[in-house]
């Protein structure tokens, strides 16, 4: 017996050191590539000195764009056209567009994608007016560091954990027992005898899940915009106090037109992650209970379900979502620098 | 399935880890020996494995420790005669790597799949390769189920290797006695002492306890709960037909299996003992539906043999003890004997005389009982199986069962399910099911759109 558990300890071992062997050797190998490239290069002179510069500094690049980026999403592409159930599946065909097809007609999918719709309109908007609203509020207050730690610090935390927090909050146990979550406490406290299950009544959880995701993005729309506001010249204020503008007045006129590229840059990153969001919906219930959104159901269809083909339909379609929001964001950065 | 360990985190020595870093292994077959040794001695019994010293095979399953160290220990003796070393690797994402591993050229010699559907999927990718001769003989001492599970579109290529028995009911001897309840011999008794039972019950005390959260996975055990019903009302053939979709779950004689699990686990009269309504299954896990048990305030779990793991330490489990289990009676009793288990399957991606000599060894009896020797809570349906090795009541009383002949055996069908609804629709669907209380038809009708077509 003890010979047995020797083995079974030295197998596994074996089995970590050999590894770790193999990470230490392909690391210290890249680096080695590295260092005789740029060792080569450096002594390089003369016509092919710049071409060659120019082939390094974008080669690895380049090669790891095309290998972590192009290739995979032309095999998602290429996979989403065909018929496809699972890894490795011999005799699979083109089917043309019908995983689309089906994306869009399937009930459960519809739903899915109305789900992801309503998100990427009311976590954006509701992240950035409470950010907002924080940011002017404690803009002049005494220890403004304070509360706008305390709205900041949620950034800080991971989607999951985000949502394990909250997932104690929305607990629910008969109102008969002693409550463990937080909200039902504080509601039955205030009259409500018999609270429903939050996480299971629907539609209220899914808005029940949508303020993890503003609790989070709050903080970093009040960080990024206050400083926004911050950076309007005290003169131009002032100015427009002298012309008789005050308070939502200034606000809507003054504050908000000079901090409008901000604005834009806080509510299309707020969206590219809305619309992305996996780990919540995941960790919460798993899409259960309809709160199912796109990139969730993607994951189940391509790992769990295996329907590869009906996953990377899934997956596609979440990429053309977010294109226009990358695109919109790149060209106002853009022309906000010629502008400087 | 879901039945294994938390992996164990193993804790690494770096002492030792320094001398052992120097030789990498290679897990490559190499046969030497041309001529046959003979073993003597103890070793005389592997003769027939012999002749493939220093060869490694490489097996790959979703066992984790401390349940995967007693396969290790129930083969060393094997290792040590044979001169075959097995390296096996465990996995808590089994079901996703091994379809990752396999298109990615990096297939394991032998694999443990614990779900029909897989295997199924692994043969049409064309890398799984056929049984040697041994192992087909050795497949006769199983329930001709069994080779069914282990075989696709008729061609045999997984011997099964443990099984697990889901047809239970746990429930307390001591609560029974204390109050003079008899263990029911048929469905009909089952639920007039579950009637008996709510009207004596109190508080938060039901006849009735159960739990479907799991993760990812939420939803099995209701999809045990239905498949007991349909096996046990209409038998292994409408069974059969119902996992190959010719009986949909729009069936009429589906449908009245849900009404007959709606009045039984969805009778707000009965469920759910120490959580509270119906609901609460939903959101329950299945390690903490049964624990009301211990607190009289739930009388019975259906749920399968290795719930065994999830009693606190401590627990005595026997027809004496906190807690024991009976076989879940048949709906219809003109059903002879149904049993429903799950069990994994050896699944060869390599045919070199090493790895059959492994696939040979472990389809034998003999492996079977040196694994029952090694360790409690595992079982094994291979009908030479010696009985009497079994130490634990609930392996005994799984043992019987599954190792009987004359059982109308039938394996998880949402394992056996194409994964797209047996580990997507239907978990979904009868998540909703329970906790939001969607109607019999729109379940069904929700599980059976989410059948491939193509």
């Amino acid at each position: 017996m003890t010979t047995a558990y020797v083995a079974l300890a030295s197998s596994t071992l074996g089995q970590a050191a050999s590894t770790l062997f193999g990470v230490v050797e392909a690391v210290g190998g890249f680096i080695a590539i590295l260092l005789i490239v740029f060792f080569v290069a450096g002594r390089v002179t003369g016509r092919l000195q710049r071409p060659i510069a120019i082939v390094i500094c974008l080669g690895p690049a380049l090669f790891l764009v095309t290998l972590g980026l192009i290739i995979p999403a032309i095999t998602t592409i290429n996979n989403s056209l065909r018929n496809q159930q699972f890894l490795g599946q011999l005799k699979t065909k083109y089917i043309g567009f019908k995983n689309y097809t089906y994306a869009f007609t399937d009930p459960y999918t519809q739903q899915t994608i109305i789900r992801t719709v309503l998100w990427l309109l009311i976590v954006p908007a509701m992240a950035v007016f409470v950010g907002l609203l924080v940011a002017l509020l404690v803009d002049r207050m005494r220890y403004a560091s304070i509360p706008k730690t305390m709205v900041f610090l949620p950034t800080a935390i991971s989607f999951v954990g985000a949502s394990v927090i909250w997932s104690y909050v929305y607990n629910y146990k008969a109102p008969s027992l002693p409550q463990t979550g937080l909200l039902s406490q504080v509601v039955m406290k205030l009259g409500w005898s018999n609270p429903p299950n939050w996480l299971i009544t629907v539609p209220l959880n899914t808005f029940l899940e949508m303020i993890i995701m503003i609790w989070i993005q709050a903080g970093f729309a009040m960080v990024i915009l206050g400083a926004a506001l911050k950076g309007i010249p005290d003169e131009i204020i002032e100015s427009a106090r002298l012309d008789g503008a005050s308070g939502i007045k200034l606000f809507r006129t003054v504050q908000i037109p000079m901090i409008r590229t901000t604005l834009v840059v806080v509510v299309t990153t707020v969206m590219i992650t809305t619309l992305k969001v996996f780990d919540i919906v995941f960790t919460i219930n798993n899409g259960n209970f309809s709160t199912d959104v796109l990139a969730r159901q993607m994951y189940a269809d391509m790992f769990v379900t295996n329907q590869v083909s009906r996953g990377s339909a899934l997956a596609v379609i979440l990429f053309l979502a977010v294109t226009p929001l990358i695109y919109y964001n790149v060209r106002t950065l853009r022309r906000e620098r010629e502008i400087r | 399935m879901k039945r294994h360990a938390r992996f164990a985190t193993a804790a690494v020595g770096v002492a030792a880890l320094a001398t052992v870093a120097g030789c990498s292994s290679g897990s490559s077959n190499t046969p030497t020996a041309s001529a046959v040794p003979t073993l003597t001695g103890d070793c005389a019994q592997y003769q027939a494995y012999a002749g493939h010293s220093g060869s490694t095979v490489t097996m790959f399953g979703s066992i984790l420790s401390p349940e995967s160290d007693s396969l290790n220990k129930s083969w060393a003796d094997f290792q040590k005669c044979t001169g075959i070393t097995i390296q096996y690797t465990g996995s808590n994402t089994f079901e996703s790597d091994l379809p990752v591993k396999v298109n990615g050229g990096n297939a394991p010699n032998l694999a443990i799949i614990p779900q029909p559907g897989l295997l199924q999927q692994m043969v049409a990718t064309g890398t799984v390769k056929k049984p040697p001769a041994g192992t087909v003989a050795n497949e006769a001492n199983w329930n001709d189920a069994w080779k069914g599970y282990g075989s696709v579109d008729g061609t045999f290529y997984a011997a099964p290797m443990s099984a697990n028995m889901k047809t239970l009911v746990w429930y307390s001897p001591k609560y029974f006695a204390d109050n003079g309840f008899k263990v029911p011999t048929t469905w009909a008794e089952m639920m007039t002492l579950s009637a008996q039972m709510a009207s004596k019950m109190t508080g938060p005390a039901k006849p009735w306890c159960g739990g479907i959260g799991s993760g990812t996975a939420s939803g099995w055990p209701a999809t045990d709960w239905l498949e007991e019903v349909v096996l046990g009302t209409y038998g292994g053939q409408v069974y059969d037909d119902w996992i190959s979709h010719k009986v949909k779950f729009s069936d009429p004689q589906i449908q009245t299996a849900m009404q007959t699990v709606a009045s039984w686990l969805q009778n707000p009269a009965w469920v759910n003992g120490g959580y509270g309504n119906v609901a609460t299954i939903a959101t329950t896990t299945f390690q903490d539906a049964g624990l009301p048990i211990l607190k009289n305030e739930c009388g019975m779990l259906q749920q399968a043999s290795f719930y065994e793991a999830q009693w606190p330490k401590g627990t005595k489990v026997g027809p004496d003890g906190d807690v024991f289990a009976f076989k879940l009676p048949a709906v219809d009793p003109s059903i002879t004997n149904p049993v429903e288990g799950g069990g994994e399957f050896v699944t060869a991606f390599a045919d070199d005389p090493a790895t059959q000599a492994v696939q040979n060894y472990l389809s034998s009896p003999q492996w079977a009982d040196s694994r029952i020797k090694v360790a409690p809570g595992w079982v094994s349906a291979n009908e030479k199986v010696d009985q009497t090795l079994y130490t634990d009541p609930i392996d005994q009383l799984s043992a019987k069962y599954l190792a009987d002949p004359t059982a109308t055996f039938r394996f998880d069908a949402s394992d056996a399910m194409p994964a797209a609804v047996g580990s997507g629709a239907e978990w979904k669907a009868m998540v909703d099911w329970f906790g939001s209380g969607k109607s019999i038809k729109d379940v069904a009708a929700e599980i059976d759109a989410a059948w491939p077509t193509s």
